[in-house]
């Protein structure tokens, strides 16, 4: 499993990266941390005319805190989030969903923007992205945009993202200190992609009831989505054992998982709706 | 002195571990040789086929790229594989060609092999081969196989290969005369799914050719070299003489390594055709491809029993599934799953057929504990499927039906064809059922069974298995006394992890009473002795040990030859101790004084008796019924080996083997499509167990019953543990939920389709 | 081909290397570094770890050309010719060894977790060796190695910090 011939590039400014794929009619691809890439060039599933490393682009690889929310520079690694004592209270169910993924060295590489840049249907960061209307920030030879994470994920390992582009930051909105979350995942073995996974999350109006409910949902699509069905469920009622169950068993409908070699399609329907369960289960309780 | 047996017994600290724990390893792709080239082989993308078109032109123009050979530059026959076990003439004709010619079988098949400068050219220029593939229709499960529709061999005309039927007592009158209320008939099918050893350390070769000398090296062998040079100089048209296969460090058998593929033959050939060293290592995706696969296996059995619970006889027939061609080894496992299928228990009438059943998947061989797993599972799941109906108690069942001390050896059933006959030799069941029971709290645990406690459902199984081992014909060992005084062990057993050169050297030292740092062992290269039978069975403690033994034996009594008669008086009174020979009176010669010819020994040790290994292990679960998920709270193993050589690499084998045993029973499946496609390619969907999965194990060992048929009393030990484990956690997960498993792996959705179907 | 400059267990070299080689395979062939194993080249086993920058990593997973002034260690750099080293001997004492493919690997990350987390508990260190597979051991004898090695990294830790 060597990996195919390809020429490497080590750009010091966005600019040339961008140059860079540009040049690269489409041909050229992106190397952040590698660790999701260059398992794909060992099976050769893709076989790229060049590699743009962005691990020397100055800027990439910040995390900040303010008003409009958590950004994350694209470079930013899973080991970074793990370190940052300030993004715990800041967005703690970010910090709960990357807890899970993958492991200890492969964390000390992984980045943001890479995760985000593959898609895979049962990765926590786009799922996480998806399940908080994260928004992010893209350049290419046209300049910037702003993709909200709900229209960025197009399908398995497909995203907006054009060959000339890349990402440079995701921004979480600002999380209200008095909001109730839960995070379940179910993987065959820690650190394994998900079967399937639910970050939940509601706000509670002056009457107790769950308002601005948000269900995002890993492993059981063919991309992260948000179970708005589900979600409507919920909205405007109390948080209850009772409607809990209503609320997995709207979102138990509402996806439409594979069968394949890890479980049938039932199983995981199944599944999702346990996880939808216990996530909401624990956002009550959790104090 | 050194006092006898002062090392055996002991947990010596492991000589290999100096080594390895600095990477100073030397695994075959630790090899640089100068010259050195490169090998990738084109394999078959189709299961089933004809090859009509196969071009090497493009190949063979990339820069880089010295060589590709095809069928036609092996000539023609083709040489195939033969059977190394229990051969059998109706056989020969499912034998593997070391390349594909005229048809190709499974995916993953050799087409072609090509040579360049380095391991990535070599593997571009696979692109570049032209090959066309006009399909047949592919078999891919044994019911398909078993109609004939599509042939794998049309000369044979059949893809049933060839049945074994193991016979005790007479099942057919059995089951005639069991006509009334008092006796049970219970019939299940059941099946246990493909995986494999998969092995951290894949298989790898290098080829040396010296054309002055016309001499072949083969560095990488592993656990049989004597025999894989045997079969490649048949192949390749040289004398044995002509041809040495070196085993250096190797990371780990389990029985799938060592084996005889077409890789080792091609890769020798490639460097005799290019008149330079290559090298092949295989990759991850290869392996998991094309190493032997093991384990699959469906069948029904027939169980009959008074109401009390006592067995009197089993029938049935079990097909496994074993792959495109019969290979060197695939036998083992179907007549052990057979022969072996009564464990240490008391089954007066049996009669199973075991059919091997050619289908469009890679080839199967041994994996740790060959056809004993299975055979366990299908076993163990019918006594508590039967049990639960009737009524009785599962350890009360298990205990009614296991076979006492008194009653071993005990004849186990006689196979055919390839006349196989062998006891039980030695052990109390009962007393490692007991211990394992106590050690396991079972009283208290069996408590839980069906109870929902903090959203789990709780239970517990338990399971006996006997481990056979020490398989035979002999083994040889040579010793030579150096100039410094040490003594150079040279043993025809072959090192696959397990701890070979410490035990040997224990050994070794124990016999010569000499302390260990005065010992060197050489293990398992053709140079070092003129036969060797190298590891597999479970047999390298026994057999090697004692050829080590008998070696020792005869390097004392040549040493005491010449010291008497350097001294001057009769050789059973010379005294031996560290390096020195002392007479009656008092006259001292030291050992490298002597001639150098009686410095020097050789041992054979010589046995067809197994040795059964035997105990008892139990389970705690608690399932999680809404995900599927099952946490093994506790596992207890107990074992009785006849006689601990080293404690510590013991219980390490056991501990390993168990987790194995868990990874066939929860995770690890190697899943085809319908197609013939291996969807499980990588070990991100093939999946094997990690430290966070089965951290709540306890082992004991012991050595209560020792085999009377060797010197050391010891008993092959290094398959135990993974042998009773799919067995005795299916029957947790059933005493967990009410549920009947029939079925491996236990993965999370298939717990959870037993409960919802 | 491409010039790349590193610093490997205190000693600096210059490769001339393809892009494509990985860091494991440059280490092994190149520099004859071959305690470094490669088990599956996809990232998954672990066998490959080295520590990049004080970091461990997969090395199958990185490209040598990334390596440009990076201070490399690998398990030739934690072992010294004559005593083994605590974390080497604690692995020696719980037979942790067994075919030894997979050694390498293990005694990087834990060196690198016993070095940054000198006080790890058992379930971290459970929790960050599960990313590293053996297919000999069962785990059970590792863990309790690298927890017996933990007094060695603290002494290490308290000396360093006076």
């Amino acid at each position: 499993m060597k990996l195919p011939k390809f020429e490497y590039a080590n750009p010091t400014t966005l600019q040339e990266a961008v140059a860079l794929l540009a040049a690269g009619s489409g041909n050229a691809m992106l190397l952040a941390g590698g660790q999701s890439l260059v398992p794909i060039l060992a099976f050769r599933l893709a076989t790229p005319s060049m590699l743009v490393d962005i691990g020397r682009i100055a800027g990439l690889d910040t995390i900040e805190i303010d008003d409009a929310g958590i950004h994350l520079g694209a470079r930013v690694r899973w080991c970074d989030i793990e370190a940052d004592t300030n993004l715990a209270t800041a967005h703690p169910l970010l910090a709960a969903a990357i807890a899970h993924v993958a492991h200890y060295s492969i964390r000390k590489r992984g980045t943001v923007g890479g995760s985000l840049a593959h898609a895979d249907p049962a990765a926590e960061m786009p799922g996480i992205a998806v399940a908080c209307d994260a928004e992010i920030t893209i350049i290419g030879p046209a300049g910037s945009r702003l993709v909200p994470a709900g229209n960025f994920f197009l399908g398995p390992l497909t995203t907006v993202l054009a060959p000339d582009e890349l990402i440079t930051e995701i921004r979480f909105p600002p999380w209200p200190t008095a909001r109730r979350w839960g995070f379940q995942e179910f993987a065959r073995r820690r650190g394994d992609f998900a079967l399937a996974g639910v970050a939940a999350f509601y706000d509670l109006d002056s009457l107790g009831h769950a308002v601005n409910t948000h269900i995002g949902v890993i492993g059981v699509n063919d991309r992260p989505l948000r179970l708005t069905t589900a979600e409507a469920v919920l909205d405007g009622r109390a948080v209850d054992v009772d409607t809990i169950t209503a609320t997995a068993e709207m979102a138990a409908q509402a996806v439409d998982p594979p069968n394949d070699i890890h479980g049938t399609s039932r199983y995981r329907r199944a599944l999702l709706g346990t996880l939808v369960e216990r996530a909401l289960t624990d956002a009550v309780n959790r104090t | 002195m050194t006092a006898l047996n002062s090392y055996v017994g002991q947990a010596v600290e492991r000589i290999e571990d100096l080594r390895l724990l600095r990477g100073r390893g030397q695994f075959v792709d630790d090899l640089h040789l100068d010259g050195m080239l490169h090998a990738a082989i084109l394999r078959s993308a189709i299961p089933h086929g004809r090859i009509l078109v196969l071009d090497t032109t493009a190949a063979l123009a990339l820069p880089g790229v010295v060589a590709v050979i095809t069928a036609a530059d092996v000539g023609s026959p083709i040489p195939t594989i033969p059977l190394r076990l229990a051969p059998q003439i109706d056989l020969v004709p499912y034998e593997q060609p070391v390349i594909a010619t005229g048809k190709v079988r499974y995916v993953g098949e050799p087409i072609a092999v090509v040579v360049a400068e380095s391991a990535a050219i070599a593997e571009d220029a696979l692109d570049l081969i032209v090959v066309e593939i006009g399909s047949l229709p592919p078999c891919v499960d044994t019911g398909t196989a078993i109609t004939n529709q599509s042939l794998l061999f049309e000369e044979t005309g059949t893809n049933l290969a060839l049945t074994y039927t193991a016979v005790l007592g007479d099942a057919a009158g059995a089951f005639a005369a069991a006509t009334t209320d008092e006796f049970y008939v219970r019939c299940e099918r059941l099946d246990t799914q493909r995986h494999t050893a998969t092995t951290m350390e894949t298989r790898g070769l290098i080829g040396q050719w010296d054309s002055k000398k016309q001499h072949l090296t083969v560095y990488g062998a592993a656990k049989v070299p004597f025999a894989s040079r045997a079969m490649l100089a048949r192949q390749i048209g040289l004398p044995e003489s002509s041809i040495d296969l070196i085993a250096g460090d190797v990371g780990g058998g389990f029985g799938m390594r060592g084996e005889f593929y077409p890789e080792d033959f091609l890769i020798p050939f490639a460097a005799r055709h290019v008149n330079r060293p290559v090298k092949w290592i295989e990759d991850r995706r290869e392996h998991l491809l094309t190493c032997n696969h093991a384990r699959e296996f469906d069948c029904e059995i027939e169980l009959l029993c008074r109401r009390d619970g006592t067995i009197l006889a089993v029938r049935g027939n079990v097909n496994g599934n074993i792959g495109a061609y019969i290979r060197s080894n695939a036998t083992i496992a179907p007549r052990n799953l057979a022969q072996c299928f009564s464990g240490p228990y008391r089954i007066p009438n049996i009669n199973i057929e075991s059919t091997m059943v050619v289908t469009n998947k890679t080839p199967t061989g041994t994996y740790r504990g060959p056809g004993r797993f299975e055979a366990d599972f299908f076993r163990e799941r019918m006594f508590d499927i039967v049990a639960d109906d009737l009524g009785i108690d599962p350890v009360a069942f298990r205990r009614r039906n296991l076979l006492t001390k008194d009653e071993i050896p005990a004849k186990l059933a006689t196979l055919t064809p390839v006349l196989s006959e062998d006891h039980l030799d030695s052990g109390d069941y009962l007393e490692t059922l007991d211990r394992c029971l106590g050690e396991f709290g079972w009283a208290e645990k069996t408590k839980l069974k069906g109870r929902l406690i903090g959203g789990r459902y709780h239970g517990v199984g338990v399971g006996c298995f006997v481990e056979g081992g020490a398989v035979g014909p002999r083994e040889n060992a040579r010793m030579v006394v150096e100039g410094d005084g040490s003594v150079s062990v040279y043993v025809g057993s072959t090192m696959v992890g397990q701890g070979l050169e410490t035990i040997c050297v224990q050994i070794a030292a124990d016999a010569l009473e000499l302390p260990m740092e005065q010992i060197r062992i050489f293990h398992g290269s053709t140079t070092y002795l003129h036969e060797g039978f190298g590891s597999f069975g479970s047999r390298s403690t026994v057999m090697g040990g004692s050829a080590i033994i008998a070696a020792a034996e005869n390097l004392k009594h040549n040493i005491r030859t010449a010291a008497a008669l350097r001294l001057n008086c009769a050789a059973e009174d010379i005294i031996l101790e560290a390096g020195l020979a002392t007479s009656p009176d008092g006259n001292v010669v030291r050992w490298t004084e002597l001639p150098p010819e009686n410095l020097q020994s050789a041992g054979t040790y010589s046995s067809n008796q197994r040795t059964y290994a035997y105990g008892t292990h139990a389970a705690h679960v608690a399932v999680d019924a809404k995900t599927g998920h099952v946490e093994v709270v506790d596992y207890v193993a107990v074992g009785d080996v006849g006689r601990v050589i080293n404690p510590k690499t013991l219980h390490g084998q056991v501990v390993g083997a168990i987790v194995q045993g868990l990874g066939s029973t929860f995770l690890e499946h190697l899943v085809y499509d319908t197609e013939g496609q291996l969807l499980t390619g990588s070990l991100a969907d093939y999946l094997l167990p990690t430290a966070t999965d089965y951290p709540n194990i306890r082992v004991y060992d012991q050595e209560n019953y020792p085999s009377p048929n060797n010197p050391l009393g010891a008993k092959g030990a290094g398959e135990g543990g993974l042998i009773p484990v799919g067995g005795v956690i299916a029957n947790a997960i059933a005493s967990a939920l009410g549920v009947q498993p029939k079925s491996l792996p236990m993965s999370p959705s298939r717990v959870w389709e037993l409960i919802n179907f | 081909m491409m010039n790349v400059a590193f610093d490997v267990n205190g000693r600096q070299v210059d490769v001339q290397v393809e892009p494509r080689i990985t860091l494991a395979d440059c280490l092994r062939h190149d520099l004859r570094l071959t305690g470094t194993h490669v088990g599956c080249e996809h990232g998954v086993c672990g066998a490959c770890t080295v520590m990049v920058d004080g970091a461990a990593v997969r090395s199958c997973l990185i490209l040598a050309v990334q390596m440009q002034d990076a201070k490399i260690i690998t398990v030739e750099g934690i072992s010294g010719d004559d005593a083994l080293t605590p974390l080497q001997a604690a692995f020696r004492k719980h037979f942790t060894v067994q075919c030894g493919f997979c050694t390498p690997g293990f005694l990087m990350t834990a060196h690198a977790l016993l070095t940054d987390e000198p006080d790890a508990s058992e379930e971290r260190i459970r929790d960050v060796l599960s990313g590293n597979l053996c297919r000999c051991t069962g785990y059970i004898p590792i863990i309790q190695a690298v927890l017996d090695a933990r007094a060695a990294y603290q002494n290490q830790a308290r000396s360093a910090a006076t």
